[in-house]
């Protein structure tokens, strides 16, 4: 009797099949899957706020892939660096497509999770049972922080060298212990050969794999107490007979499915903007950067990268170095703890009160007006105003939260997920 | 659920959707794949080695770098080219069939022009570089040492066309690399053609 | 309305920021170079003037002979003939000879590399700097640049566009004008017209090995984002058709 392609077919699935039951007696493969995608269920309407967690894992694959194959090629020396990413992007096959899809990474990184965190601020994803996936959320931003700081170092461009140069000599402003914390940073009395090969060992190894750990234990977080949505309902508390949440779709093959859309128009925006404009205007990829570190000669003006603007506005706003700093840091750590400041029960904005919308909006605007400032060259006349201004508003956002939120005039929640 | 036909729109979709996502992942691999590829810098340091031959004195040698590998340039006497022919029976490949070298090296001088050796200083034994005995005869080496390059890592041997002797570690002939000569005087390791 | 009076009040702010930054005072209007890295014979014609009037002193360090050849269509022979003089291959890089001890001391500041000079400076400026040079008998070339004041560059390319002086001193109220007045002191071989051109030549080789790749990253990212657009397509009818099982 002649094999037909369903024979075919029938023992290639049985073969499966066993391999699988081996893998299985020896490690939970299936219920992984099951517990994490065919049978982890998540609210049907999630709207594209909820997108930004997978275009961040994406990301952060792509980075960790293009830089494994930068570092192939990188120098780690003051003195080769720069020349070792010329020699990346013009004699190294495709090297150029590499280096690119890093630099774009990096800046789509911060848009991406700074999407992702406004996300749980709209719809109080942060409150209780997840304030642990907030907290470790937090975790990671740090540690994007300090990623992108230790990597900018990298090329050993003249922008490089100088915002290391005044970053480091923030630490200097501590009192007592600051020239000594910031002589230990660099290993030497200046940015040098030095402070640049162990800034290379934290961006290639150390953060990446608190990175990697982290968001392991954010995702794990998260399926331990289930997703939001943007109703702010708990659709665990709604089962069906057989226990499935009614208000809930299996994330394979609904939230897959969907997800790869959301992936392919986020690619379409990011080839765009890689293939046709990298540096984006300075922004991504810094003019003063492709002259090489110049100890004697600072760029016209120094600005972090855009990312970090914000914050670097904050640092700016007050004459004081040390309180500047210690502002700079505060604003980037007042978020934490965002879950206690909140007193509100309802979770999502579409049911809160007009104290919070305003109180939010406030804080966006705020966030994008600093980040503006924070770009623009030495400060004078209403810039000044302005940063004072914007300051005081971000941080208010936070300071009086528990204030505006107590008492909120809020709308019933449904019990049902709408569209 | 859904009936047949919108079962057979879903496989349909399925199948488009994993094939054109397959032919994306693979394209997006090629650029990585082929950034393996040596660089032009690469190319660049392993290009043809331009070599200066006219001040080599007869029966001296210079030694230059290819591709990371030592080329030992030898200009033989008539003396040497004599010996050449005399004693082939203590040699384990005299006709070269077995050792790497070009066409035009696989006559009795292994080489394009007889007085001119180009050969790789690379013993085929383990990747010693052997050294120049050119003398007839020393003490150490025997009254039928004709002259030739000894390796001394194992005792290996090899006669001024690069052969290798009968009954020692090395298994094959010296390699000989592709070369040509520019000019009478210019002679150019690494290519053929003479283009760089 | 809190919504409106936010709105105002952000909106008042930016606007204020932007009165608060100068424009450049004093400095004259920048022409645009208007440079086309596509335009082939230009890259040609830019690349001889480059290596006869500014491979002496600048290097280009990060870019290779043979790679121009590819790019700009030349053969390996033609590349020798016409760039390059001293004796490198073809797989070289374009490095000089003047050691930077010596420049500094000659110069006082080492003539920069100009392999990445087109993306550091912009190609407007670069177009507008090779154009801006003036007779100045106080400086130790003899030259002055608008753009650059008391470069230690000397005035390269006076041959073809001839030497300017200044009609009248600098003087404040004069600086301020957006226009400023020359005549010419010893003409040159070349109209106004024409140097235009020649330095636009120049500045698009500049643009070129600042980023050698630039046109095929631009071909390549049309097929990938036609690419893109087909998969989504798929991908959408997927979502579609999966999630008619939902609602």
């Amino acid at each position: 009797m002649a094999t037909s392609a369903s024979d075919v077919l029938g023992r290639m699935n049985r073969n499966l099949s066993a391999l699988g039951a081996w893998i299985d007696a020896r490690f939970p493969m299936t219920k992984l899957i099951k517990e994490h995608a065919t049978e982890y269920y998540a609210s049907k309407n999630f709207n594209f706020w909820y997108g930004f967690g997978v275009l961040a894992m994406v990301v952060l694959v792509l980075q960790f892939a293009t830089g494994i194959f930068l570092t192939m090629s990188y120098k780690p020396s003051s003195e080769e660096a720069f020349a070792s990413v010329e020699y990346i992007m013009r004699d190294v096959a495709w090297g150029w497509l590499i280096r690119y899809l890093h630099s774009t990474g990096a800046s789509a990184f911060f848009i991406v999770v700074y999407l992702h965190m406004f996300r749980a601020m709209l719809y109080g994803s942060y409150k209780k049972p997840r304030e642990l996936v907030w907290l470790i959320g937090m975790a990671i931003y740090l540690c994007m922080m300090a990623e992108g700081f230790f990597g900018y170092l990298l090329p050993w461009g003249n922008m490089s060298y100088w915002g290391a140069q005044v970053i480091v000599s923030l630490f200097g402003a501590l009192p007592v212990i600051g020239e000594g914390l910031a002589e230990w940073i660099r290993g030497d009395f200046y940015i040098s050969d030095i402070t640049l090969n162990r800034f290379f060992a934290f961006h290639v190894i150390a953060v990446p794999i608190m990175l990697l750990l982290l968001v392991v234990v954010h995702i794990m977080a998260l399926h331990e107490v289930g997703s939001n949505n943007p109703d702010g309902i708990e659709i665990k508390e709604h089962k069906d007979a057989s226990g499935k949440p009614i208000d809930g779709v299996a994330f394979h093959p609904y939230h897959t499915s969907k997800d790869l859309v959301i992936i392919i128009v986020f690619l379409i925006l990011f080839s765009a903007v890689m293939f046709f404009a990298p540096e984006l205007g300075g922004y991504f990829l810094e003019h003063a950067n492709f002259e090489p570190a110049n100890t004697l000669q600072t760029p016209e003006h120094i600005a972090p990268v855009w990312y970090f603007t914000p914050f670097y506005a904050i640092l700016r706003a007050f004459p004081s170095k040390l309180g500047g700093v210690t502002l700079m840091a505060l604003a980037v750590l007042l978020p934490i703890f965002l879950p206690w400041l909140d007193r509100c029960r309802v979770k999502s904005i579409r049911y809160r009160g007009w104290t919070y919308k305003v109180a939010l909006f406030v804080f966006a605007s705020s966030f994008l007006v600093l980040g503006y400032l924070g770009l623009q060259p030495a400060v004078g006349g209403y810039t000044i105003v302005a940063l004072r201004v914007f300051t005081i508003l971000y941080f208010a956002f936070f300071v009086l939260m528990p204030f505006y939120t107590l008492n909120e005039k809020t709308r019933p929640v449904p019990t049902r997920v709408t569209k | 659920m859904s009936d047949n036909a919108d079962l057979a729109r879903r496989h349909f979709l399925t199948a488009a959707t994993v094939i054109t996502g397959g032919v994306g992942i693979v394209a997006a691999a090629v650029p990585f794949v082929a950034s393996f590829e040596p660089s032009a810098r690469a190319r660049a340091l392993g290009a043809p080695v331009e070599v200066d031959i006219g001040r080599v004195e007869p029966g001296s040698m210079i030694k230059v770098e290819y591709r990371g590998r030592v080329i030992m340039i030898v200009r033989r006497t008539p003396g040497m080219l004599e010996r050449l022919n005399e004693a082939t029976a203590i040699l384990a490949d005299p006709e070269s069939t077995e050792s790497i070298q070009p066409g035009y090296a696989s006559n009795g001088y292994r080489s394009r022009k007889p007085e001119i050796l180009v050969v790789e200083g690379v013993c085929t034994h383990l990747s010693c570089a052997p050294i120049p005995r050119f003398e007839v005869a020393p003490a150490d080496l025997g009254a039928d040492w004709p002259g030739g390059f000894y390796c001394p890592c194992h005792g290996s041997k090899f006669d001024l066309a690069g052969r290798v002797f009968r009954g020692v570690p090395a298994p094959t002939n010296l390699t000989v690399p592709p070369h040509t000569y520019l000019t009478e005087d210019l002679l150019l390791i690494g290519s053929e053609t003479g283009t760089a | 309305m809190i919504l409106r009076a936010s709105l105002l009040l952000t909106g008042l702010c930016l606007s204020m920021t932007a009165f608060g930054q100068h424009a450049g005072v004093g400095a004259p209007q920048m022409e645009p170079a208007d440079n086309d890295v596509g335009d082939i014979a230009s890259l040609q014609r830019g690349a001889k003037f480059f290596v006869n009037y500014c491979l002496g002193c600048h290097s280009a360090q990060y870019v290779r002979y043979n790679r121009i050849a590819a790019d700009l269509g030349l053969t390996e022979d033609q590349l020798v003939e016409n760039l390059m003089f001293t004796g490198q291959r073809p797989f070289d890089t374009m490095d000089i000879a003047m050691r930077k001890e010596d420049a500094v001391r000659w110069f006082g500041v080492a003539p920069p590399d100009l392999s990445l000079i087109a993306r550091s400076r912009g190609v407007d400026y670069l177009y507008n700097f090779l154009r801006g040079f003036y007779r100045d008998e106080s400086t130790a070339t003899g030259a002055n640049n608008l753009w650059l004041e008391n470069t230690a560059m000397p005035h390269v390319l006076w041959e073809l566009q001839g030497m300017r002086g200044l009609v009248a001193p600098e003087a404040e109220a004069e600086a301020a004008q957006a226009h400023t007045e020359f005549e010419m002191v010893r003409p040159g071989t070349l109209a106004e017209g024409e140097f235009d051109v020649v330095v636009r030549d120049i500045v698009n080789f500049l643009d070129y090995i600042g980023e050698p790749m630039q046109l095929e990253r631009r071909a390549l990212g049309i097929r990938v984002i036609a690419f893109l657009l087909v998969f989504l397509l798929i991908a959408y009818m997927l979502k579609r058709e999966i999630w008619k099982d939902v609602h």
